[in-house]
């Protein structure tokens, strides 16, 4: 009867677990949308920055002209006389994804703004985001695990830097893709499953759609492939796992248009095509092995090893020779920097120029993902014990992904969905742990004053196991018709296996329990760790990252100033000059004055036509009547000059001007770096001089002084 | 009437006292005094005056009367009431034959007709738009704002007038020249003509005013205004402005400095802010435009009226444009009334920025879903029609009143009612709508649960899972009956447990009989289950692991029912309790290793 009782009471406990678990993920949905909000809620609901502007303006057009015209856009309001093709030269995830949820919520009648739209969408991806990082750390190390994981990566600073409320951008849906493409492969390496794998593949075109980052997932991946086999973990689930992936994958990224024959051309997807033959290679071997007795299996090792050797060899050689015939050996400039990071200063220098492709600091690191640093390696000793297929994945990919955000302070966002599953790994072994000594200990206490008559070695063995039991008879009673109810109960079955096997471990590593007054301090220093993570996970989303770019705040003892000079200049331009007015600046102001001002610029922060940035650059950097010439050649009427010397706005044009003669003087010799390094204020000056055209002029200084002066205007 | 600060010329024409010698031939009719008063403080015209029969003609040349924004005739009633709008006079459009053909004629309606000698006295109310013209046309930041006013100095009427005068108001500033005609007073910023006598009818004489105005010329070519009512009880008003200042035009550069560092006198001409008279009570106040909020905005208040004034990005200089939009919510209670069954919504008709010349204003009064019998009624002729308008979970839509008037100054800001018939059901519409949306979402998601969605019930793949299932569910019995087993085993062991400490041999072997008896009874079913799992062939492969776990449960069975009858038996024999643990030991270890045994594939099952 009392263990009756105890088996219901543990069917409500179970059920409980099940519906407590679902309950925090949601709180971390909500946890992962709210924390993103602090730019709503300080600032307003706006885009930020300068992509985002361009994915917004691209998200209008898309919800306003339709999807076929969208993909046949040509652009003239940009790089002016040559416009853009933006279907053909955009990723589309985010603005289809964007567009959809529009389409949807306008069909059920709910009118949301296009831009109420765009803002939103970030924080909803890390929602997702999150719950993906559940799934796929609870594929590699158990729902306890997935949890933390899905917790840490719902605020890790590193990743709401990409994705706070109006940071409209391709990363914000990208992480989320990234991972449950992971997570998708990582299932179908578990199960063999041909339907994951096919979702695989579709998650992973979700990805080629989103962002150029997919490069990466197509390298990872045959990465740990070749890693299984040569550590000798083949198997036919590892075959499902690739080979479709490989197949559908490329297909289906064919189809993106920015991607299209890249997707078989170039370099960056070569070594997924290599790992794809060697694993056909080395399914025929096993094949073979099965169907030969072991003494012919040496015979034919030998012929076709030669022979292939041969086959190999030549067959790399021409690849080898193709690949070097091209200049930059097949690989795009970005992932060549990527390789070798002193490429982009070398030969690049609009990739050298953005200051997110600049390799990060040690204090990035600590800003970015804060305590999980200290966490990582923990997690990366949890998963080689035991070391499975998924645990040898998450490895690899917080190893390269190491590498890759020390190269590019951009990528430290691929890194950290990697660091927060390690460190969920870590965190959760090591409460396991904790808990599991102070239990142990516990129970050690209340069995001594339990059973003083009976042998106190063996009381606490039975209720252990009875726990164990009564959770396997309760699943053996309920009775479950359906084909659906029947894969719930094998997910259960999983989870409970892992609890068992955490239970089984738990018996055979009753020796290695920890003190208890050190397990207690251990987690209360693990708590106090998780504490001072949140803490700085809030801080960093409300103070550092929440900023809009386009608005400045600053706090004086007057109180809140606001600086909304950018807007003002935009506004200005959209509503004061004429609908063809071209408006030439620096790369960085071209998005958002397509967006915000609605007027034709010559360059913007595409950067595709190196050529036409210097010419802007050198125009800038000219003296004012050759400027002149170059901007009347360009049709240009208003010149937008941004100076924040008296604002004390640091990244102003000034700030910028080394970067417009470099990049002017890698396209025009005559622009000369070490002429300007003198007399750069004085040029400034000249720049913004007495007119030469009067009009054009007028508009400069208009903008120039506005600016300028703007905290003058709240000072008054 | 206060200074006003926007563009907008105010023309007020008094005429009083109109004597009647004759029957109403137009030629008789005698204004036996005009006394004209023009405000051009402002940029509004009003003509307000008086006039006699049963029907006056009042006459505008025609380039006004495109902007003429309003016009109103009232009984006089003493100075200083003439504002009084209550009691107004109905004015209609006509054409009277025989009269120039560049003037455009308003008849006024009496209230009784005048009898010959009979004089009546009325004012006139005038208003026009865009009546100033800035010049020089282009002027420079620094640069001071001049405007040119051009009137007649006589009343231009189809009758003579006795005694007429004019007084022109200007703004407190320079005057830069005026036509300077006989009887032309100058009185600080007042200009009079007249009085004149004897004028004969349609007498002209043109004037031209040359002055100083730094008054920014407000004007909105189009306003759009949204009120929303929604019965949950808020009333939501959203304006749409786009704004240009219709001043002298900016010509040269802008220098942000030189405005900062004085701005009085660089950049007067430039207008900063406008102020907004809004009802109490409003709430959720916001003002943005299409790229964002706008963060230049200041709201006050107290219970009678809240102010909000509100900064347009950059200051407007002269052809400058802008467009932002404000809104606001209401209490519904202030402005929603039931009358006789039927609901009307009270409210200005204007917008509520001060001194602010629309050019076009559009009223849109949506109603909530569900209302009929719209009727409108507005002190003013206005242009109607209807839409509607989907929004928040509507179905059929949103019936909306759609009101647009050109010129609109501030005197048309009166209030305007829309009645319309609207049952609370559907209020209740949307609720009802939400909820059984979730539960049909829920609903569907139990019967996908609960449907076996296969498409084929003969086929191979189905018939083998189907069978796969039925041995899963043996398994599972299996499964289920060792571990009831396996609890028996523990009662058991509790049982000696309690004989160790009770010494109740009786009590214990009763346990023994019961879990004998509850043994062999699973031990039956285990065998049935055992017996369908050999016949069956999708079994084959987790067969030998069942039957070794079957095993094993018996070895570990009759292992404890050797210990138990061993323990019991050295009770009831009475052998010391320390040499029962030694006999014990043994066995004890044995079973241990057993259960470990079977514990371990139970599991090996369960993964498989």
């Amino acid at each position: 009867m009392a263990a009756a009782a105890k088996a219901g009471e543990a069917t409500l406990r179970h059920a409980f677990g099940n519906v407590l678990s679902f309950f925090i993920l949601l709180l971390i949905g909500v946890l992962a949308f709210s924390i993103r909000l602090f730019s709503v809620i300080k600032y307003e609901s706006v885009i930020h920055e300068f992509d985002p502007y361009f994915n917004y303006r691209v998200t209008q057009f898309l919800t306003k002209n339709g999807i076929y015209d969208f993909w046949n856009w040509f652009d003239d309001r940009t790089w002016y006389p040559l416009g853009r093709v933006i279907g053909g030269t955009v990723y589309p995830g985010l603005t289809l994804t964007a567009g959809t949820i529009w389409w949807l919520l306008n069909s059920l009648n709910i009118p949301l703004s296009v831009e109420t739209v765009c803002v939103f969408t970030a924080p909803i991806f890390s929602a997702f985001a999150s719950w993906a990082t559940y799934l796929l750390t609870k594929e590699v190390k158990g729902a306890g695990a997935g949890l933390t994981a899905a917790a840490l990566l719902a605020m890790v600073p590193s990743y709401i830097s990409r994705s706070v409320a109006g940071s409209y951008d391709n990363e914000a849906v990208a992480i989320f893709a990234l991972i449950i493409t992971f997570y998708l492969y990582i299932k179908t390496l578990n199960t063999g499953s041909l339907f994951y794998a096919t979702l695989n593949a579709i998650a992973y075109f979700y990805m080629v759609c989103s962002w150029g980052g997919y490069t990466f997932i197509i390298n990872l991946i045959p990465m740990h492939v070749l890693l299984c086999i040569v550590t000798g973990r083949y198997s036919s689930r590892l075959y499902i796992a690739y080979a479709p992936l490989v197949v559908l994958g490329t297909l289906l990224a064919a189809l993106v248009p920015v991607v299209g024959f890249n997707a078989v051309m170039t370099s960056e997807h070569f070594a997924s095509f290599l790992v794809f033959i060697i694993l056909h290679v080395v399914a025929l071997v096993y094949y073979i092995k099965g169907i030969l007795s072991p003494k012919m299996f040496k015979v034919a090792v030998t012929l076709v090893v030669s022979v292939g050797l041969v086959v190999c060899c030549a067959v790399i050689a021409i690849l080898v020779a193709l690949v070097a015939s091209s200049p930059t050996k097949g690989w795009s400039g970005r992932s060549l920097s990527l390789l070798d990071p002193t490429y982009a200063s070398k030969y690049i220098p609009i990739i050298a120029s953005v200051s997110e492709h600049q390799p990060p600091t040690w204090p990035s690191y600590f800003m970015d993902i804060n305590v999980l640093a200290f966490l990582v390696p923990a997690g990366i000793i949890a998963c080689f014990l035991p070391l499975s297929d998924a645990s040898s994945f998450v490895v690899l990919y917080i190893v390269t992904s190491v590498y890759f955000s020390g190269v590019m302070v951009r990528l430290m966002l691929v890194f950290a969905p990697a660091a927060c599953i390690m460190s969920g790994i870590a965190l959760s072994q090591a409460f396991d742990v904790f808990t599991r000594s102070i239990k142990f200990q516990l129970l050690r206490i209340l069995g001594f004053s339990e059973a003083d008559a009976g042998d106190g070695s063996s009381a606490n063995v039975v209720p252990e196991n009875d726990a164990v039991k009564v959770d396997k008879s309760e699943e053996t009673i309920k009775e479950r018709p359906s084909r659906k109810n029947k894969k719930k109960e094998k997910e259960q079955m999983e989870k409970a296996q892992a609890e068992k096997t955490s239970a089984k471990s738990k018996t055979e590593k009753r020796l290695l329990v920890l003190p208890m007054e050190l397990s207690v301090i251990g987690l209360l220093l693990l708590v106090f760790m998780g504490a001072f993570y949140v803490v700085h996970c809030v801080w960093a989303a409300a103070e550092a990252y929440s900023a809009p770019s386009i608005v400045l705040t600053s706090y004086t003892h007057e109180g809140l100033h606001v600086f909304d000079d950018f807007r003002e200049a935009y506004a200005w331009l959209r509503h004061n000059t004429e609908v063809d007015d071209k408006v030439a600046s620096w790369w960085d102001y071209g998005y958002q004055t397509t967006a915000m001002a609605n007027r034709t610029v010559i360059v913007d922060n595409n950067t595709w036509n190196n050529t036409h940035i210097a010419t802007v650059g050198t125009a800038m950097s000219s003296p004012e009547k050759a400027a002149w010439e170059i901007f009347n050649s360009l049709d240009v009427k208003y010149v937008l000059v941004v100076f924040g010397g008296l604002v004390g706005y640091p990244s102003d044009d000034i700030n910028k001007f080394l970067w417009m003669v470099r990049i002017g003087g890698g396209v025009f010799p005559h622009i000369k770096e070490p002429d300007y390094l003198v007399g750069l204020l004085l040029l400034f000056v000249e720049t913004d001089g007495k007119g030469f055209d009067r009009v054009r002029r007028t508009e400069i200084g208009k903008k120039y002084f506005k600016l300028t002066h703007f905290e003058e205007v709240r000072q008054s | 009437m206060g200074v006003r600060r926007k563009m907008a010329l105010r023309f007020d024409l008094i005429i009083f006292t109109i004597l009647l010698f004759a029957s109403p031939v137009l030629s008789d009719l005698i204004l036996s005094k005009v006394d004209r008063r023009i405000d051009l403080t402002s940029q509004i015209v009003e003509n307000e005056g008086s006039e006699p029969v049963s029907e006056v003609l009042l006459a505008f040349p025609d380039l006004q009367v495109k902007d003429l924004a309003l016009l109103k005739a009232s009984p006089h009633e003493g100075k200083g009431k003439v504002k009084s709008l209550s009691a107004s006079l109905p004015v209609e459009n006509v054409k009277p034959n025989g009269m120039p053909a560049a003037l455009t004629f308003y008849a006024v309606k009496l209230p009784k007709a005048l009898g010959k000698g009979d004089s009546y006295t009325f004012d006139v109310l005038a208003v026009f738009a865009h009546a100033l013209r800035p010049f020089p046309e282009k002027i420079t930041q620094a640069d001071i704002q001049l405007v040119v006013f051009q009137e007649s100095a006589f009343y231009l009427t189809p009758y003579v007038v006795k005694v007429q005068s004019l007084s022109v108001k200007l703004p407190e500033s320079r005057i830069e020249s005026y036509t300077k005609l006989e009887n032309t007073k100058i009185h600080g910023s007042e200009i009079k003509y007249g009085p004149y006598e004897n004028l004969p009818s349609f007498s002209y004489s043109p004037i031209v005013v040359h002055f100083e105005s730094n008054q920014p010329f407000a004007v909105a070519q189009e306003v759009v205004r949204e009120i929303e009512i929604s019965h949950w009880g808020n009333v939501q008003v959203t304006e749409h402005y786009k704004l240009v200042h219709g001043g002298a035009q900016n010509k040269g550069e802008f220098s942000r400095l030189d405005y900062q560092a004085r701005p009085t006198i660089r950049g007067a001409s430039a207008f900063k802010y406008l102020i907004a008279k809004m009802p109490p009570r409003v709430h959720s106040v916001y003002y943005r435009d299409e790229i964002g909020n706008i963060s230049t905005s200041n709201l006050w208040g107290d219970s009678k009226k809240t102010e909000l004034l509100i900064e347009p990005r950059y200051p407007l200089f002269g052809g400058w444009r802008t467009a932002f939009t404000i809104g606001y919510g209401l209490p519904l209670k202030d402005f929603l009334f039931e009358l006789e069954g039927n609901r009307f919504l009270n409210i200005t008709f204007g917008s509520p920025m001060n001194e602010l010349v629309i050019d076009n204003l559009i009223v849109k009064v949506v109603l909530p879903e569900g209302s009929g019998d719209i009727s409108v009624s507005a002190p003013f002729p206005v242009n109607q029609w209807e839409e509607t308008k989907l929004s928040h979970l509507d179905l059929t839509g949103r019936p909306v009143v759609v009101l647009q008037k050109t010129n609109v100054v501030p005197e048309h800001n009166q209030f305007f009612q829309v009645y319309y018939k609207f049952s609370k059901l559907s209020m209740l519409r949307e609720p009802f709508m939400l909820i059984f949306g979730f539960f049909s979402l829920f609903v569907a998601g139990i019967v996908y649960m609960h449907v076996d969605m296969s498409i084929s019930k003969s086929s191979a793949a189905y018939l083998a899972r189907l069978q796969w299932d039925e041995v899963q569910a043996a398994i599972q019995q299996v499964e289920n009956v060792i571990n009831r087993c396996l609890t028996t085993h523990d009662k058991l062991e509790a049982s000696l447990r309690d004989l160790s400490r009770t010494g109740d041999v009786q009590a214990c072997k009763a346990a023994r009989k019961a879990a004998d008896g509850l043994l062999k009874e699973l031990s039956k079913e285990l065998k049935l289950v055992l017996s369908f799992l050999q016949s069956s062939s999708a079994a084959s492969q987790i067969l030998p692991k069942v039957e070794e776990l079957v095993a094993k449960e018996k070895d570990l069975q009759e292992k404890v029912m050797a210990k138990h009858s061993t323990v019991v038996d050295c009770y009831e024999k009475k052998t010391g309790i320390r040499d029962s643990e030694n006999r014990v030991a043994a066995q004890q270890q044995k079973i241990t290793a057993l259960r470990q045994e079977v514990e371990n594939l139970l599991e090996l099952i369960d993964e498989i």
